[in-house]
């Protein structure tokens, strides 16, 4: 039934000879209803896309061939002088670097920590509701109350994780200084808001998995261990891949955490050495502070092209990792 | 990608029998524990700070409870910026786009889930593969084009590009697919009941959970959004967001105004979220089934 009135057609107008006018004008209404509504409906999407996301994407491309100042209107085109000077230029080098480093810091543990915290909370416990709650409680941080809160409990004198480091008789730590530990404070700021929401998303395939495959593996004597590698990882891997995905998307642009973290409140360089300057902050330095426009537009579609290759290279990665849980 | 969405939702309640996984034990308590702890840190240590003057941050070892100074850092949070005013520019920002990407997505939802046109299942392939483009790349010839139009500073240049997402789309479409019947959509259709008609009788009440989480989801994105805000507006106008940074970016910074200011912030943010948390959860888990 339900096949058959999808596919039936809108009443058509067709005029029939005894049918008074006014009818034959609903009927034309009626079609032309049925015929254009569902393209009104979808138009402002396409709209806004077109506007927000199409044509400055476009647009970026073409500034980015392109000398121009922020405030300046007459443009002097350089071809693909501003990405020959990109290849030479040792800060974007190095903002590249610091990008990488903190998404590798913060995707690893992350969607580890999430698959382990998703295994806590897929047992049976008592309020499930509430420890899923308060686990996503840090999704609700805003990036810059999180930049602020974490430059704070990380400060170089006085913040609460040198204390504690010095209490445990350990040695303090410039978190902002030195450039490693700058990359381990941002990602944990990073793994902090997002590893409850992802350990959701993982626990919710968990709950999916058929509960009989867990049973039949039991009575063929599967441990816990070897039922979640052989069971619940290969059976993960499409939520796995679609987190390892949209967490590469967000986590190559960071912008709000370097910004916030650095000591001195306001600045754009990501660290006195550009430390742990990323590529996002980069462009938003070359644009609105130093307001090269075009050399700014080259790092944006140079950093989209990185995004679409990495997001490329963990799609396979994640799917061959899952897949070789699933041949043993 | 099975479950049907109402069915999900009946079974939510349930899940404790469902699971699939194994006893709880007194350690899988004590580690969640540690989690939640660890979660709800960083805001007490925020309303600590806030609730204390400086001094707090020298001491060896912090004191454990909140002082008495909260309200009075409060009101200096509100001498130093234009805190009021960043509240309600917020809140008209994200009510707005809570508002209208809700409207425009349910629609959509329905017209890619329900109706037959030309070019439908290419149109939504190619939603699904906007998903993918990050659109913070482009925030330089978007701010070109707020300029050209005059709207830098204004609030408008925050809302218009984020009246609708494809996030939202697609989140309403996959709903909708399962919520709605199609022979309720005819029968409302062979009724004589307009298109729009039909939208908002039938379409709109079946699909109100998604919605409703959809809204929820807006509008936190909307009021902790960062980057485009603080390109397009000035300091004048702020949203609650660029007032924050605004406060942390004095030479000296004063951590019990700073933290102060980002309480105050997070206040409605979290009620919302302590009031309505059960369905947020719900939702991101039905969300992940949908995939």
């Amino acid at each position: 039934m339900a096949a058959d009135t999808r596919q039936s057609p809108a009443p058509a107008p067709v005029r029939e000879p005894g049918r008074p006018p006014r009818q034959v004008w609903r009927d034309r209404l009626t079609h032309w209803d049925y015929k254009a509504s569902p393209y009104l409906y979808i138009a402002p999407f396409f709209l806004v896309f077109a506007v927000v996301g199409l044509f400055p994407l476009l647009y970026t491309g073409y500034l980015s061939l392109f000398d121009r100042d922020l405030l300046d209107d007459s443009p002097t085109f350089v071809g693909l002088g501003n990405y020959l000077d990109l290849v030479g230029d040792e800060q974007f080098w190095k903002s590249l670097v610091n990008t990488l480093s903190i998404f590798l810091l913060s995707t690893v543990p992350q969607i580890t920590i999430a698959v382990g915290l998703a295994a806590l909370l897929n047992t049976r416990l008592r309020a499930p509701t509430g420890w899923r709650i308060s686990v996503l409680l840090p999704y609700v941080a805003s990036l810059v109350a999180l930049g602020i809160i974490f430059a704070n409990l990380f400060g170089p004198q006085y913040g609460l994780v040198n204390g504690v480091l010095e209490t445990l008789g350990l040695d303090r730590v410039d978190w902002q200084a030195d450039r490693f530990s700058s990359h381990a404070a941002i990602a944990v700021m990073v793994n902090w808001r997002w590893t409850g929401y992802n350990a959701l998303i993982v626990l919710a395939a968990m709950q999916a998995i058929p509960k009989d495959l867990h049973e039949a593996a039991t009575v063929d004597g599967a441990g816990a261990f070897r039922r979640f590698r052989s069971i619940t990882l290969p059976l993960l891997r499409p939520t796995l891949i679609f987190v390892v995905v949209t967490s590469t998307i967000g986590g190559l642009q960071v912008f709000t955490e370097p910004k916030l973290f650095d000591a001195m409140p306001g600045s754009n360089n990501g660290g006195a050495a550009n430390q742990f300057q990323t590529v996002t902050l980069y462009m938003y330095q070359s644009a609105f502070e130093t307001q090269q426009l075009g050399y700014a537009s080259a790092i944006a579609w140079v950093l989209f092209l990185v995004i679409i290759v990495i997001a490329l290279v963990n799609f396979l990665l994640t799917r061959r990792l899952a897949d070789s849980g699933g041949d043993r | 990608m099975t479950t049907t969405l109402p069915r999900a939702l009946r079974r939510s309640a349930r899940s404790e029998e469902r699971s699939s996984g194994g006893r709880a034990r007194f350690w899988t308590y004590g580690l969640l524990l540690a989690f939640a702890a660890g979660s709800a840190f960083p805001f007490y240590w925020s309303f600590l700070v806030a609730s204390r003057d400086a001094s707090i941050l020298t001491d060896k070892v912090p004191p454990l409870l909140p002082g008495g100074n909260f309200l009075a850092n409060a009101q200096r949070v509100f001498d130093s910026v234009p805190f009021w005013k960043a509240l309600g520019n917020s809140v008209v920002v994200s009510g707005t786009v809570t508002l209208t990407t809700v409207l425009f997505s349910t629609l959509a939802g329905f017209a890619f889930a329900k109706l037959r046109f030309c070019g439908r299942v290419g149109l939504f392939l190619f939603v699904v593969a906007t998903l993918a483009v990050p659109t913070q790349l482009g925030i330089i010839p978007l701010y070109l084009a707020m300029s050209e139009l005059g709207w830098a500073g204004g609030l408008q240049a925050v809302i218009v590009p984020n009246l609708v997402t494809a996030v939202g789309v697609f989140w309403m479409r996959q709903y909708t697919v399962e919520a709605v019947p199609f022979e309720l959509v005819e029968a409302a259709r062979v009724d004589g009941c307009s298109m729009i008609r039909v939208f908002w009788h039938v379409v709109l009440p079946a699909v109100r959970p998604a919605a409703a989480f959809l809204g929820m989801f807006t509008f936190m994105t909307s009021w902790n959004d960062f980057l485009w805000p603080l390109v397009v507006l000035d300091a004048d106008n702020p949203t609650v967001q660029l007032a924050l940074e605004r406060l942390q970016s004095g030479f000296y910074v004063d951590y019990s105004l700073v933290l102060a200011g980002t309480t105050l912030a997070a206040v409605p943010v979290l009620v919302v979220f302590l009031l309505l948390g059960r369905h947020i959860v719900a939702g991101i888990m039905q969300g992940a089934v949908k995939g």
